[in-house]
């Protein structure tokens, strides 16, 4: 009646080889495709890759790596984070100090300080950037302060078992709160205009082609690297508890886990990574200020992972892609609409694509059994 | 009534009676209590109970949810709790296994280990299991998944990145899928089970964690009567090796399982005994009939 040998699933791979087959597509656009194309190919020809299209999906990519880690909290773990925005802004902060040093006496007033600061009439550096001429305590600071904050936050809200809605709104009054501090000029960021009018990186000029081009590499290697990360966090052990505690976090409990360990860890994985994102964000786009850390910026990349679809890694990165993208279409052709597009196409994804785009494709009938469920009024 | 069928019933009492002494001489993994040096976090059986409570209250908001509660259960044993809705059998859980503090009294796992000191997760490591009154399994994971996590392993998040399933673990997890009679089903994700097979699946998991003590709230409802009989018979086979306590409504399941039945009613125990004395309980009969 049983069967003699059970057969039990064996471990996962970390890619399938048609997976692998694609990351490995997407390295080789990334490293050779896209430089050759925007470098080599000359600017008249039709299969030219522009400055304005490297730099738009640099950007992109960006974003993606924050919709990645999103989908990590949000997609794996079912904590909605509305504050993300936060984690991105400061590690661009800690590469814009960077870049601000970086600019020496080439700024308005020939100062060693930074335009702002003379203009505020300071006289030497704040204690805060103490580390900031140093490329590689930059580095660390990139992932450090996010992940830090992300710690303190964190230990508290969730040994204080504070879940669900009441996170989400404690998470985007974090941001807010942050913006406002950052507004200040007291506070040695530059206030509402930010850092800006960068110059250099490690003593290169940075309006460069090739330093874009070499930003846009970094950037999507570091996508890519991330993607892998997470995708060994998802596939191991370690990301069935987090789906677990998503599911039935009390079973998770009465089962031996204790969840603040491994929430918290998740958690601070995840500010890392917006950390970084934010870092490579600063050089291509060349401007941060706190208009970074609004709530609207934290609640777009919980749209992103939304429609590309939560719970499964590549649709958070598509959603990026697919929403910025539009962003910057309709922001040039209608500007005036695209707050609408963004607020239609959120409703649209919850009411119909309740597993996002990924969703959509991997089993086409479900969109058409939705919609004959919404007719028929559920 | 005719003489031969006073004569099978009485049968029947000395086959129960007969049962029940075999139940209570079992050791429960019990050790001698002399020439023996108590280990750290050891549970302490040696004065033949595994779980004390003590003069256990607790209100919310006014409510005495439990009031004043004695209880002890054997080593081994397999302890009925029957009790009318609202008797505070679920908050009773609720304490023992950390999830809500009493406002008085005191709980202890063995003699030496006071459960009010623990968090959730350290008293079911301890070993303590508990199955829900709604069957609770990770709907999004499979059947061998959500026994993989269960399985009794350290449970803290490096190990768990760097977890691999050791052969040993696997016949763990195969035997208990076959306990569970989910062997067929062990890629299958959990939500898309029977809610029966839930409940096996959520027993499968407690087995998994290899409790000495199993807490089981209304383990066979929504069972059909095929799977309830498995069940008793998974229940008596653990009777002894486990403690078992489990609270359930259904009585003819209690009939076949039960050696001592305590009773519930308003937060305290207002009977204990065989469940024909207690059936015969002027008391009981009355909480469950009188109103």
């Amino acid at each position: 009646m049983q069967d003699p040998v059970l057969q039990l699933p064996k471990p996962q791979a970390l890619l399938t080889r048609s997976g692998w087959a694609v990351f490995l597509l997407a390295l080789v656009v990334v490293c050779a495709i896209a430089p050759f194309l925007n470098l080599m190919v000359p600017a008249g020809s039709f299969f030219h890759l522009s400055d304005y299209m490297v730099a738009l999906l640099g950007k992109i990519m960006c974003y993606a790596i924050c919709a990645l880690a999103m989908d990590l909290i949000w997609g794996y773990t079912g904590i909605l984070s509305l504050g993300h925005g936060l984690f991105f802004a400061l590690g661009g902060y800690m590469m814009g100090m960077y870049l601000m040093r970086q600019i020496g006496r080439d700024g308005n007033y020939k100062s060693d300080l930074p335009d702002f600061m003379v203009f505020l009439d300071w006289k030497e550096l704040p204690w805060h950037w103490a580390l900031s001429d140093s490329f590689v305590a930059t580095l660390a600071l990139v992932v450090l302060v996010p992940g830090l904050l992300a710690f303190v936050f964190g230990y508290f809200a969730f040994r204080s078992r504070i879940k669900g809605v009441y996170f989400s709104i404690i998470t985007q009054a974090m941001t807010f709160a942050a913006m406002l501090l950052f507004f200040r000029n007291e506070t040695g960021f530059g206030g509402n205009n930010g850092f800006t009018d960068f110059k250099r990186i490690l003593g290169m000029p940075l309006a460069t082609p090739s330093m874009r081009m070499v930003l846009f590499i970094l950037t999507g290697l570091t996508l890519l690297g991330f993607f892998l990360l997470a995708r060994y966090l998802v596939s191991s052990k370690f990301g069935r508890v987090l789906q677990a505690i998503r599911d039935a976090e009390g079973r998770v409990m009465f089962s031996g886990y204790n969840p603040i360990g491994y929430k918290l860890s998740i958690w601070v994985i995840s500010a890392m990574m917006c950390g970084v994102a934010g870092a490579l964000y600063v050089p291509q786009v060349g401007i941060i200020n706190p208009s970074e850390m609004s709530p609207a910026q934290s609640i777009e990349m919980a749209i992103w992972a939304a429609v590309g679809g939560r719970g499964t890694l590549i649709g958070p990165i598509i959603g990026a892609f697919v929403v910025n993208g539009a962003k910057s279409w309709l922001t040039v052709s209608a500007p005036e609409f695209w707050l609408y597009f963004l607020g239609a196409l959120f409703i649209a994804v919850t009411l119909f694509l309740p597993a996002g785009i990924v969703g959509v494709l991997r089993d086409p009938g479900s969109l058409l059994r939705t919609l004959r469920d919404f007719r028929k009024g559920r | 009534m005719t003489p031969d069928l006073q004569e099978l019933g009485a049968q029947r009492l000395a086959e129960h009676v007969e049962r029940k002494v075999a139940g209570q001489t079992a050791s429960g993994g019990r050790s001698s209590g002399f020439a023996r040096i108590a280990q750290d976090g050891e549970v302490d059986t040696t004065h033949g109970a595994i779980l004390y409570l003590e003069d256990v209250s607790v209100s919310f908001d006014g409510f005495k949810a439990i009031n004043k509660l004695s209880l002890d259960i054997a080593a081994g044993e397999l302890r009925c709790i029957i009790g009318p809705n609202g008797a505070g059998k679920t908050t009773m859980m609720d304490i023992i296994t950390g999830k809500t503090r009493p406002d008085e009294g005191s709980v202890f796992f063995g003699s030496t280990i006071d459960l009010l000191r623990y968090r959730e997760a350290d008293i079911a490591q301890m070993g303590i299991g508990r199955k829900f009154q709604k069957p609770t399994v990770f709907e999004h994971l499979t059947v061998f998944e959500n026994l993989e996590l269960a399985l009794k392993t350290h449970k803290g998040v490096a190990s768990s990145m760097f977890f691999r399933l050791g052969s040993e673990q696997s016949d763990r997890l195969a035997e208990v899928l076959h306990t569970i009679h989910l062997a067929r089903d062990l890629t299958r994700q959990a939500g898309t089970l029977s809610h029966g097979q839930k409940q096996w699946l959520e027993i499968g998991m407690l087995l998994m964690q290899d409790p000495k003590l199993l807490l089981l709230d209304e383990p066979v409802a929504g069972m059909t009567d095929e799977e309830t009989a498995r069940t008793a018979e998974l229940f008596l086979s653990l009777k002894g090796k486990h403690s078992l306590m489990v609270v359930e409504h259904d009585m003819s399941f209690i009939k076949t399982i039960s050696d001592i039945v305590t009773v519930l009613c308003d937060g305290s125990v207002l009977a204990q005994g065989t469940l024909e004395q207690v059936q015969a309980d002027e008391r009981v009969i009355e909480v469950y009939l009188g109103r």
